[in-house]
């Protein structure tokens, strides 16, 4: 088992026929990730690498059963994009999108919950590096080869910084179940507390790594879910010790406005209910190493 | 994006937000002028800056006659205004705002901000104006009103009025009051700021409710739908570096320290900049040349961050998913052809075409410090830093 994500797991690809959309699309077939068609308005009946394109997510997911979809759409438009994949049903969405203004995010989590809670969507990041589920599947942009198979979770706000937890874990040797990229935007879909309830509840997952960095109050709400429901050990590193308060640090949510909202406060708040804290960026794989043997 | 007090005032009085009579004026002679045109006998004399504690640093000025207001304009113009808020830098003033002055019988404070944990937009509002809204938080957090707003309908009347009454208003100002509540969250919403700040709002001896300060700040990602307010920014409010930066497409925050550092991606520039701090240094910058990071924006950035003359080491980390090391070691190379540098640079690759990437540093011959992880690459940095600082690097040391 893996989370989110499986060989099986049919998916769409919405802004297929773009540039982004096309290069990706042809990443994520080459992993063996199950593509079953892809959505531009306007370009149905035609098809890229092999795959149908359709004119509507619902017409998409009509004829092709798929279940997740991953948005290349331009920001204008992208959470128009996201909202049309919830009303098609789809299950899990993955926004690549980055640059999507705040309010528009407030909506599509609005929207989002006129379904009931067992209908909603899972909708991860935007601005996100997607998700991989290493040797079975990819829906994001990650490199598939720095990911070894394996039995540790992933959560992080970036995506290089998680491609370097994942290379520093492949060169000792520890396997991922899934990497999950939740996006570096204020007003994201799935949050870290979110992503660390499907790998405590998921059998393959024996530990799982989180990458937080400045700004936003999510590490805060992880750590109590970490407190109160998880009971497989979190290894965590929090980005921006040396970020100045105010300053917004490349992604639109790492800045730090309030109380908490520090690198070292987090850190802090994350040791209180027992995360074992990677010292420093270059020592988050042997920090994993360390708890996967002291638990084993 | 932030803006001038005086366009916020413009944009909010355009939502139906009262604001005292002001004009603005860029030498002395204009703003006794406006003074004359605005008329009564107080007037206030405020530097537009874009940065918080003016009052406090001495960029708001009560002046009482023309002259007055002439010499605070003198004065202010030109004048660099550090206050607790703008960092050492400060901010140069080159436009002022005239007022005529308001009898004060209560001030308050209002606030529109996006709250990243409900996921809306929240009220904040005050019967304790005129201080900050941090030292409100800490003194007075009893007078702190919050109020969300549900994003499917908006703001409503009856919660401006909660806040109103909340906030201890009279009958006969509540209703002004409320369109000041609703007109703010209008432009909030209609025009996607982040953050609507009125602070402070006061209320006249004549039951008026008006804007006396105004601060908004825009949401970066909105703007392609908002040409008007795109074009009220002000570059000489900007650090310059960044300014140069963002128009060139890459993410760029100057800092104090000595290292310069080039990375792609922003939390793993922020752990760059980590690890230098870790290994004894302190970066000159946050620099986050983004994913397709072709040699053109590699040299963009080595171009900016040798800009910066406290800049004495440069370290580049590159982690490539979409990347290709081969493409950005062509680009260090060519960049560092182009235009020597007289301070060491370190180059770390990982990911796609790592050992094509390698050998073009390697064949290049040019003095580049190399390094195989992020551990080595802050380690190397820093120690290149330390044993020369000033004159050429001579040894390549090999990774």
């Amino acid at each position: 088992m893996t989370i989110l994500l499986d060989r099986a797991t049919a998916v769409l690809v919405q802004g297929i026929t773009g540039k982004i959309g096309s290069f990706h699309a042809k990443e994520m077939i080459d992993y063996g990730t199950n593509i079953v068609g892809g959505v531009t308005p306007g370009k149905g009946n035609s098809s890229v690498h092999g795959v149908p394109v359709f004119d509507t997510m619902k017409e998409a997911v009509e004829k092709t059963g798929a279940t997740a979809s991953i948005v290349f759409v331009p920001p204008p438009f992208a959470a128009d994009s996201i909202m049309e994949a919830a009303d098609a049903g789809i299950r899990t969405c993955v926004a690549i999108t980055d640059g999507i203004p705040a309010q528009d995010m407030i909506k599509v989590k609005r929207y989002m919950r006129r379904y009931r809670a067992e209908n909603r969507m899972c909708l991860i990041g935007p601005n996100c590096a997607g998700v991989i589920s290493p040797g079975k599947a990819l829906l994001g942009i990650m490199p598939g080869n720095i990911y070894l198979p394996g039995k540790v979770g992933i959560v992080g706000r970036s995506g290089t910084l998680g491609y370097e937890a994942a290379a520093q874990m492949m060169d000792l040797g520890v396997g991922v179940s899934t990497s999950v990229g939740i996006g570096g935007d204020p007003i994201n879909g799935s949050s870290f507390r979110d992503i660390l309830e499907l790998f405590e509840a998921d059998p393959q997952t024996e530990a799982v790594v989180m990458i937080g960095e400045i700004g936003g109050p999510q590490e805060a709400e992880a750590a109590e879910f970490i407190r109160d429901h998880m009971r497989k050990p979190v290894i965590a590193y929090v980005a921006g010790l040396s970020a100045p308060k105010g300053r917004k640090m490349g992604h639109a949510g790492a800045i730090i406005q309030a109380f908490g909202e520090s690198a070292s406060e987090k850190v802090e708040i994350l040791r209180e209910v027992g995360v074992a804290i990677a010292p420093t960026p270059a020592e988050i794989g042997v920090t994993v190493e360390t708890i996967l043997r002291r638990a084993a | 994006m932030d803006i001038h007090e005086y366009q916020a005032k413009e944009i909010l009085a355009k939502f139906g937000v009262p604001i005292p009579k002001g004009a603005l004026a860029y030498s002395p002679e204009q703003a006794a002028y406006r003074a004359r045109e605005i008329g009564g006998k107080l007037w206030v004399v405020k530097a537009q800056v874009h940065t918080g504690g003016r009052g406090k640093a001495g960029g708001v000025r009560l002046c009482r006659s023309e002259d007055e207001v002439s010499d605070a304009a003198d004065e202010l113009l030109g004048k660099k205004l550090v206050t607790h808020q703008s960092g050492p830098a400060g901010k140069i003033v080159y436009r002022l705002y005239v007022e005529g002055g308001v009898s004060i019988a209560r001030e308050l404070y209002l606030g529109f901000v996006l709250d990243r944990k409900s996921e809306r937009v929240m009220v904040v509002a005050s019967a304790a104006g005129g201080m900050e809204i941090e030292d409100i938080a800490v003194e007075q957090p009893k007078s702190i009103i919050r109020v969300s707003v549900e994003p499917a309908v908006g703001m409503q009347a009856f919660q401006a009025r909660e806040i109103a009454f909340a906030l201890g208003l009279t009958p006969a100002q509540i209703q002004h009051a409320v369109s000041v509540i609703m007109g703010c969250y209008r432009a909030f919403e209609e025009l996607d700021a982040t953050m609507v700040e009125i602070n402070p709002l006061i209320v006249t001896d004549a039951d008026e409710v008006i804007a006396l300060d105004a601060k908004m700040t825009f949401d970066d990602n909105a703007l392609f739908r908002h040409p008007a307010i795109a074009e009220l920014r002000d570059k000489s409010q900007e650090d310059a570096r960044e300014t140069r930066a963002a128009d060139r497409g890459l993410a760029y925050v100057g800092l104090t320290g000595n290292i310069g550092c080039i990375v792609n991606g922003a939390g793993l520039a922020m752990a760059t900049m980590d690890m230098i701090k870790l290994a004894g240094g302190e970066p000159a910058n946050f620099l986050d040349i983004g994913g397709g990071a072709t040699p053109e924006r590699v040299a963009k950035a080595f171009k900016l961050v040798t800009s910066d003359a406290n800049v004495e080491a440069i370290l580049v980390n590159i982690f490539a998913g979409i990347n290709r090391c081969d493409w950005v070691a062509e680009g260090v190379v060519q960049a560092l052809e182009k235009n020597p540098v007289k301070v060491p640079v370190i180059v770390r690759l990982a990911g796609t075409h790592v050992e094509e990437g390698r050998k073009i540093l390697a064949r290049s011959g040019l003095p580049i410090i190399r390094a195989n992880t992020l551990a080595e690459a802050a380690n190397r940095t820093v120690a290149a830093w330390k044993n020369d600082k000033s004159s050429h690097i001579k040894a390549v040391v090999n990774a």
